[in-house]
């Protein structure tokens, strides 16, 4: 019989809300236990209360004004009861937390061994020297190639994928028994997610480490966990073996979860409806010939894009693939005029492109910064109409409201502004913005990445419609290759300024050709468990051979 | 480094050719006979012509300021009446209207008491300052941090004059604990300096203070509120070590951006307070030289304020580099 590490039995979390005595109850009700060594993992979107739980294990809403209530139970420890000395013995000492959003998760001031250690002395007593010591041997076992130099790098001089490796061997310095994983791969590209995760498992097989979880992907969760946890709105909605809840899913909700979870086998529903064919005759609606453009000062200038052509026809989607770094945004800014090449030609419908037109739009990835809040959605979707020289109040409201309609919001949110509404929302506030000054093509920067799987579904059928509307080009860029293959006719995968494979959706993604696509496509999460130790072994095959 | 040492260089150079201009435009703008107030009440219409061409007051404004960048680049001789010549080597900032002492000679023997008081003072208010604004944040909420708050605001609203005054009855008049104080150069005896100089350094120190512990206070909380300090409050980190190994850092860039400014400005604004104690320092020198239109003076003092501005900045600039990695020398 295996010992019970995690206990957790009616929690409910109620957080403060700007009225003297009002609360909103944050979490709901949720129980759930914890054996030692196993891995549990709690998907749900954002604002379902995932993450408060998580915090919760720690104590971390102690002093923070929340109302808790239920019992949680860490390693033996009550965890509402405990003194602040036996708290801060679990707070690493017994389970240990990866944070998300690895950058601003370490101290930007402090050398990262100096940071592992410190937390390490807390828990062990040990020397300075010898923490330091223990610094450098966990940064190792995580993966830091020359630790014992690298542990002196402060966090701005690592990578994103070396940065959450730094926080998971803060986790290992104090040799706690549970890993409570909040998000740990989020912020990362689909490789480095992938190696993420694989190291969390070869070290979870390595020391019999208890692993709680917190994704917003299925996939990720998939991948790392025995058993699922489904939250919706606070409450725990569903829980089981990872793979019987993914087979067989009990709750109509879990269903709708799964079902919006792109898939790289799944059927690609938006793209088999009926359509006007793109037109292959014609000429395309923009063509990028040899596009170049570098960054950065004289001696260490680097080219974002390094010679990339393409073409775009009308009614057609040409979906972008890259990791970060793979110059995906500064061609989609080049193909719009935001940023001028330094050599190469941009045509837009045969002709020269010149500077920005209302003919080429574009749709940002982050609905929050991209709109400004000081303003109503209306005038921000009609400012390309006031651009494009339209003067007649009358006329604007009327074209803006419905612009409105058409993505599905209602004419009469003209005077509201950003904040008002969800991130969805704000998403086709600024879709309709960029349909405005009806354009031939739109040009999206990842417009689904900061979404839920079930709002990103919405937002890409919307596109699809208004494409099949309107018979407009879509460039469709994103880190997501199973996003890509819902939305796109054709498919260009970016790597180091370079398109290294071009071709039509079926075939790059069921025959990939160039190495790299197919190390890609390997690392893309999927929502079988069974597969996932399958490919989890031939990612370490590719790596050894590589 | 040397090329953020060489730019730095040109860009204090071309400052401080800009001040000059200034001050010189500004001094033929202002009303006031130099030559009458330097020859003094009694002297003839003859006697100050002779003075003001012995000043060269005669020759065009242009033509004086080309002679005073002549005497910086490479030395000059003036004509002191009867046929003597002083020769000033370079660089030379002319000679007083008033005492014909050489500027640069009156600028260093002056200096040392400024440097006196203003270091004094930059040590007081990072300590008491920076101290009260580390406390504070510790003690959030509680009891401490109000007094605490409500003795700044007094401190901020309180003229630098009257605390000096006050401390200056309190200390010398009603307790007699010291003396009157008397400035006393380090190199003559460095336990007087310090006994004379302690009154002049608390009253600029804690006036200063006020406003340090403010933004000390107001740095760390906010850092307190970042994503790191939960990591570490994760892990088990006690709440002191979190505000004093991690959020207080927080604070040290607005803390030395500021003392950079305010050290430069003490170099020649300290005059309130180093006429209450009667401090022979520049503040002291430059208000002088301005009542009797002494321009080499004022110019040279101008310029060497400049001159302590602009490389308190530099300083500052460097340790912000040195306490946070992430800040790129330019």
């Amino acid at each position: 019989m295996t010992q019970t590490l995690v206990e957790v039995a009616d929690l409910a979390v109620e957080f403060p809300v700007d009225g003297a005595d009002a609360y909103v109850r944050a979490v709901d009700k949720v129980s759930f236990t914890l054996e030692e060594g196993r891995a549990l993992g709690i998907v749900g979107e954002s604002g379902s209360g995932k993450s408060t739980v998580a915090a919760a294990l720690l104590g971390l809403h102690r002093g923070t004004g929340a109302r808790l209530s239920g019992t949680v139970r860490v390693g033996g420890t009550d965890v509402a009861a405990a003194t602040p000395a036996a708290l801060r013995r679990l707070r690493g000492g017994t389970a240990a937390m990866v944070f998300q959003d690895p950058l601003s998760s370490l101290d930007p001031y402090l050398a990262i061994g100096d940071q592992i250690a410190e937390v390490h002395r807390i828990h062990s007593g040990a020397s300075r020297r010898a923490a330091r010591a223990r610094a450098v041997r966990v940064l190792d076992r995580v993966g830091i190639a020359d630790a014992a130099r690298r542990s002196r790098a402060r966090p701005h001089e690592f990578s994103g994928g070396m940065r959450q490796r730094a926080l998971i061997a803060m986790a290992l310095a104090c040799d706690p028994r549970l890993l409570i994983a909040d998000e740990p791969t989020t912020a990362l590209d689909v490789t480095v997610q992938a190696q993420i995760l694989d190291l969390l498992h070869g070290l979870r097989e390595e020391r019999g480490l208890g692993l709680l979880l917190v994704t917003h992907d299925v996939g990720v969760a998939a991948e790392s966990v025995d058993e699922l946890l489904v939250m919706r709105d606070g409450s725990a909605l569903e829980r089981g073996p990872v793979a019987s809840v993914l087979a067989a899913p009990a709750e109509a909700y879990t269903r709708a979860l799964l079902a919006a979870v792109p898939r790289l086998d799944g059927p690609r529903a938006s793209r088999s409806l009926p359509g006007p064919a793109p037109d292959s005759s014609a000429a395309p609606v923009v063509e990028a010939v040899e596009l170049r453009r570098e960054f950065g000062r004289r001696g260490r200038r680097v080219a974002a894009v390094a010679g990339v052509s393409l073409a775009v026809r009308a009614g057609e989607t040409l979906g972008i693939v890259g990791e970060s770094g793979s110059g995906k945004s500064t061609l989609g800014r080049m193909l719009v005029g935001l940023v001028q090449p330094d050599s190469g030609l941009v045509r837009h419908g045969g002709a020269p492109a010149t500077g920005i037109t209302s003919g080429v739009q574009m749709v940002f990835q982050d609905p929050v910064s991209s709109l400004n809040p000081r303003r109503s959605i209306g005038e921000s979707i009609a400012d390309p109409l006031r651009a494009a020289g339209e003067r007649d109040e009358a006329a604007l409201r009327a074209r803006v409201g419905e612009l409105l309609e058409r993505v599905g919001l209602e004419a009469g949110h003209y005077d509201r502004y950003p904040h008002e509404f969800s991130g969805g929302q704000r998403q086709r506030v600024g879709i309709a913005r960029a349909l405005a000054p009806r354009p031939r093509l739109i040009v999206c920067d990842e417009p689904v990445s900061a979404l839920d799987v079930t709002t990103q579904a919405q937002v890409t059928a919307l596109l699809a419609q208004l494409q099949r509307e309107s018979g407009i080009a879509l460039v469709f860029i994103a880190h997501d290759l199973a996003v890509v293959r819902q939305v796109s006719d054709r498919v260009a995968v970016m790597r180091a300024g370079r398109i290294v494979e071009e071709g039509p959706v079926d075939q790059v993604y069921d025959r990939p050709v160039h190495p790299y696509t197919r190390r890609l496509l390997a690392a893309v999460p999927g929502l079988d468990p069974e597969q996932a130790a399958q490919r989890r072994s031939s990612r370490q095959e590719a790596l050894a051979t590589a | 480094m040397t090329r953020f040492v060489l730019k730095r260089t040109g860009g204090a150079l071309l400052v401080l050719l800009a001040l000059s201009v200034i001050v010189y435009s500004l001094f033929y703008l202002a009303p006031g006979d130099p030559a009458r107030l330097a020859c003094g009440e009694r002297c003839n219409p003859q006697q100050i012509a002779q003075v003001r061409e012995q000043l060269g007051l005669n020759e065009s404004t242009v033509a004086q300021y080309l002679h005073f960048l002549q005497g910086l680049v490479a030395g000059r001789d003036h004509s002191a009446g009867a046929g003597l010549v002083l020769h000033c080597d370079a660089p030379c900032l002319g000679l007083s209207y008033q005492t014909d002492q050489q500027v640069t000679d009156l600028i260093l023997t002056r200096l040392p008491a400024t440097l006196s008081l203003a270091l004094g003072a930059l040590a007081i208010w990072l300590l008491v300052g920076v101290g009260t604004g580390v406390l504070s944040a510790l003690r959030r909420g509680g009891i401490t941090e109000r007094l605490l708050t409500v003795l700044t605001l007094a401190g901020t609203g309180t003229p630098v004059f009257i605390l000096g005054l006050l401390l200056l009855m309190a200390v010398c008049a009603y307790l007699q604990w010291l003396p009157f104080p008397t400035y006393v150069p380090l190199t003559e005896d460095p336990e007087q300096w310090a006994w004379n100089l302690l009154l002049p350094w608390l009253t600029l120190g804690l006036f200063e203070s006020a406003k340090y512990a403010r933004i000390t206070r107001s740095s760390t909380l906010e850092t307190l509120a970042e994503d790191h300090i939960r990591t570490f409050r994760a892990y088990g980190v006690g709440e002191r070590a979190l505000v004093t190994r991690h959020a207080v850092r927080g604070a040290v860039a607005p803390v030395i951006a500021l003392s950079a400014v305010d050290f430069g400005t003490m170099i020649g604004g300290a005059v309130l307070t180093e006429s209450l104690f009667g401090i022979p320092g520049l503040g002291k020198t430059l208000i002088d030289a301005v009542r009797v239109v002494d321009l080499p003076v004022v110019v040279g003092v101008v310029l060497a304020i400049g001159t302590a501005v602009v490389v308190a900045g530099a300083v500052a600039d460097l340790l912000y580099a040195a306490a946070d990695r992430r800040v790129a020398l330019a």
